[in-house]
């Protein structure tokens, strides 16, 4: 019996071959970070084919991706759907480039909205830093070695026709293989997939601004009073610089008590994996990486796990990742007096983000934290309504601020233990009014264009709409 | 103060927090202000701005103003030092 | 209980506020070494405005203003007077003379500025072997000198000796300068640690200052905030026994006796003050509240 072969000599012939048409969706995911070539180049490859109408799901759209806008222009992408979109790119959005409503879901939403049978993926192409030539394939392996594939795995399974994209092919069989070539129609090697340098390019340094160190110290001590800091503590927290401090304040609280945490997860980096080496978690749940140490480590240590989205956050899973989190540290560009939370739009409406796993986390944890100053230069972190409700405010427990700290008034019984602790609990109407006596208050304008993109809740429900800016 | 004793002037940086105020000489008063606040604060900024530009009575010069998000008491000590330096003899060193 | 003083550059706009929220028992806005000279007019009216507009709470607030030589160290004064700072910073002090000039100034400010006469204290910043070998003179100069303080780099430039980390070199300039503000009565402060990222080496600096008699150290980062505040907190043992001491000399007063026995050891006034100083660390540290204390005595 002859067996046709899976490698496609160019991304060209893959496309064709998959039987991508006019009006269809193609799928990526952003494990590559700000080093990524393969969106681009697939995109400009259709756009060659003279394929229309397309709708781009990706998992999260960065800076190196602006060229998607290109495609915009010519007709070749005309829907947006992803968990994260750039400034640079929301810009664009926030203008009105796109026609259709982009669609912003959470890392834990797409995946459920897939298996829910809402969101469908006629072609997934998946990046791989390491592949064989039946579709086995990683991030670990390989020159771009990126870690985690996690936002991936969702792609392989549902998607119609899925093409694995990568820049080294190893000997059938890879052994460690994240997606496996069960649901593997093609694969492609190109020259370079993306530029490692670029890969780990996020902003993984504990921060030294002294406002953030402050309110790190501030939350960890929350987390100490929370009365969840004990043997089996669960935790997460992003790779921001403040989040990224606050486990370095509370890894010295662990160790003064000796505590020893079950899981930290989410993105990983590598100040989480030296509280791995260190001893103070027993294992790491990695949905991505986010720099170099945490790469390294994924490849080599066997407590340190790869998840998928699915079972990082999906709701439609039987169980998650998430439903397991005892403290999640989360930012925020706005927070309301309701504790909803904005991180899609800035303080003139316009896009410079999205959930991520913001909303998913927060409704998983039994303590959410937002970690963020009471002000940025001259703009209030605190208002009345935020301009996007990101993760809704029964979700949110605590704010931490450099004036104090603000309890979620559904948990006075937490604020009570944070009282007793000694630590500055106050009425987030008190820090809004502090903010607003050094800044001034702020004039909002009510004018609206028309709507440009939609948040989906994790559920699938609208949670808000995000309007057209008009200078 | 005079406008005919009026030079080019600046005071204030460009980082975050900061404002970087310049004064040229002009025959009328013209104050120009960039600011990624303007929606939220553009009014108050400019009442501001006003108050201290009548305080040291000047009435000519263009203004301009390119704020980074600075606070109220720092807007008016950059354009108050700007407005100083423009009727002083040196610049920046008064000693 | 000033612990720590921490420098704020006087021409950022930023740092002025976050002085608001740094844990620092005492603000020094600099419009010294930090300020370019081309920016002094700038940094003077930008620190006379935050003083005005900010609320830095209850902390001390100093303004370190330009050295005597320089002629705008009037309008210094005039500036920071008027916008509320309670103590200057007069660095290079070389003897009385040095702050009688200031003295003279502050009495004229004062008065023009309907300012309770000697509101306005005088932090002397040490840094020259002559201002060493003055110390005593320059503390008793005038009543408004509140602290020496030391500074370690410009003192060692003046002696011809390289700054180490460990601080040999400046041993006998810290004991002279403790000696000095402790005949006169007035506080001793540290001179920074200069390395921001060694939280470890400022620990331990402030540690072998602090044992030496100091009250505080200066910092020239935020960093070091958290270092200085830890070495000058109490271990619970000795706070425990302070409270012991206080208890026991508050019987023995009560009994009309002068000393008192604890533990077999004998308890008299020394005894008393260093644990009174003890339990006001503790405080300043947050280790001990109204509460805690009520329920010991």
């Amino acid at each position: 019996m002859t067996r046709q072969t899976k490698v496609m000599p160019s991304l060209g012939e893959a496309i064709r071959q998959s039987g991508l048409r006019d009006g269809m969706t193609i799928s990526f995911h952003h494990h590559l970070r700000e080093g990524d070539r393969v969106l681009n180049s697939v995109l400009a490859e259709c756009s060659v084919l003279g394929l229309k109408d397309l709708t781009v799901n990706a998992s999260a759209l960065m800076g190196c991706h602006r060229s998607i806008l290109d495609f915009v222009r010519d007709g070749t992408v005309t829907g947006i759907e992803c968990n994260f979109m750039h400034a640079q790119i929301g810009q664009a959005i926030s203008r009105g480039a796109l026609e259709r409503e982009v669609v912003f879901r959470s890392h834990g939403g797409r995946p459920a909205a897939m298996d829910r049978g809402e969101s469908r993926i006629d072609v997934a192409f998946i990046a791989a830093s390491a592949a064989d030539a039946t579709g086995n394939c990683n991030g670990k392996q390989g020159n771009a070695a990126f870690g985690s594939i996690g936002y991936a795995m969702p792609d392989a399974e549902h998607a119609q026709y899925v093409v694995v994209v990568t820049d080294q092919l190893f000997e059938y069989p890879l052994i460690g293989a994240s997606i496996s070539e069960e649901s593997v129609d093609a694969v492609v090697v190109i020259d370079s997939i993306g530029d490692p340098l670029r890969i780990m390019s996020g902003t993984t340094r504990v921060t030294r601004d002294p406002i953030g160190l402050l309110i790190a110290e501030q939350a960890a001590k929350a987390i100490g009073a929370s009365g969840l800091l004990r043997d089996g503590f669960t935790f997460q927290t992003g790779a921001g610089g403040t989040s990224l401090a606050v486990a370095q304040y509370l890894g010295e609280i662990m160790r003064e008590q000796g505590i020893v945490g079950r899981f930290a997860s989410g993105g990983i980096t590598g100040l989480l994996v030296n509280l791995l080496r260190e001893g103070l978690f027993e294992t790491l749940l990695d949905v991505q990486c986010f720099d170099r140490e945490a790469v390294l480590s994924i490849g080599e240590d066997a407590r340190h796990g790869e998840i998928s989205a699915t079972r990082y956050a999906s709701p439609a899973a039987k169980s998650s990742v998430v439903d397991h989190l005892d403290v999640v540290i989360l930012g925020a560009t706005e927070i309301d007096t309701d504790f909803n939370v904005n991180v899609h739009t800035d303080s003139n409406g316009v896009i410079m983000g999205g959930s991520g796993g913001h909303s998913d986390t927060a409704a998983g944890a039994k303590l959410s934290i937002i970690v963020a100053p009471i002000m940025r230069a001259r703009m209030p972190l605190i208002v009345d309504r935020v301009g996007t409700i990101s993760t809704p405010g029964e979700d949110i427990d605590l704010l931490v601020t450099q004036y104090g700290l603000a309890c979620n008034p559904r948990r006075s019984e937490l604020a009570s233990r944070l009282e007793r602790a000694g630590l500055p609990v106050v009425p987030i109407h008190d820090l809004k009014a502090k903010a607003e006596s050094i800044t001034g208050v702020p004039t909002r304008s009510t004018h609206k264009g028309r709507p440009i993109a939609r948040v989906i809740s994790r559920d699938g429900m609208l949670l808000d709409t995000i309007a057209m800016i008009e200078d | 103060m005079n406008s005919k004793q009026m030079k080019r002037a600046r005071a204030g940086t460009l980082e975050s927090g900061d404002v970087l105020v310049t004064i040229e000489p002009a025959d009328a008063l013209e104050i120009k202000l960039y600011s990624p606040v303007i929606n939220q604060f553009g009014d108050a900024i400019m009442r501001s701005v006003r108050e201290v530009v009548e305080s040291f009575g000047v009435t000519s010069g263009t203004i301009s103003l390119e704020d980074q998000g600075a606070l109220d008491c720092t807007i008016r000590a950059r354009l108050a030092t700007a407005i100083r330096r423009s009727f002083e003899e040196e610049e920046g060193v008064d000693a | 209980m000033k612990r720590s003083y921490l420098f704020l550059p006087g021409n950022q706009p930023t740092m002025l506020q976050n002085g608001a929220v740094l844990p620092a028992d005492v603000l020094i806005f600099d419009l010294e070494d930090s300020v370019a000279p081309a920016e002094k007019d700038a940094a003077r009216e930008l620190v006379a405005s935050a003083l005005r507009s900010i609320d830095y709470g209850r902390r001390g607030l100093a303004v370190r203003i330009n050295d005597l030589e320089k002629l705008y160290v009037k309008k210094d004064l005039e500036a920071v007077v008027t916008a509320g700072a309670r103590s200057v910073m007069v660095p290079k002090v070389n003897g009385a003379r040095t702050l009688h000039h200031v003295a003279v100034m502050l009495d004229l400010i004062e008065e023009e500025c309907g300012i309770e006469k000697g509101r306005t204290k005088v932090i002397a910043l040490i840094e020259t072997a002559l201002g060493i070998e003055k110390a005593f003179e320059a503390a008793m100069s005038t009543p408004r000198v509140e602290a020496l303080a030391l500074g370690g780099e410009d003192l060692c430039a003046d002696l011809g000796c390289p700054r180490t980390k460990e601080g040999t070199e400046i041993f006998y300039s810290r004991s002279r300068l403790l000696l000095a503000a402790r005949a006169a009565g007035v506080d001793a402060v540290d001179t920074p640690f200069t390395d921001a990222r060694d939280e470890e080496g400022c620990y331990d600096d402030t540690v072998y200052a602090r044992d030496l008699g100091f009250d505080g150290k200066l910092s020239i980062s935020p960093h070091h905030l958290r270092p200085i505040h830890r070495a000058f907190t109490p271990t619970e043992e000795a706070v425990a026994f302070a409270l012991e001491v206080v208890d026991a000399m508050e019987r023995a007063k009560r009994e009309g006796r002068g000393a008192v026995s604890l533990r077999g050891k004998m308890i008299d006034l020394p005894v008393l003050r260093q644990a009174e100083r003890t339990l006001e660390l503790a405080r300043a540290s947050g280790m001990l509240t109204a509460e805690t204390e009520g329920a010991s005595l």
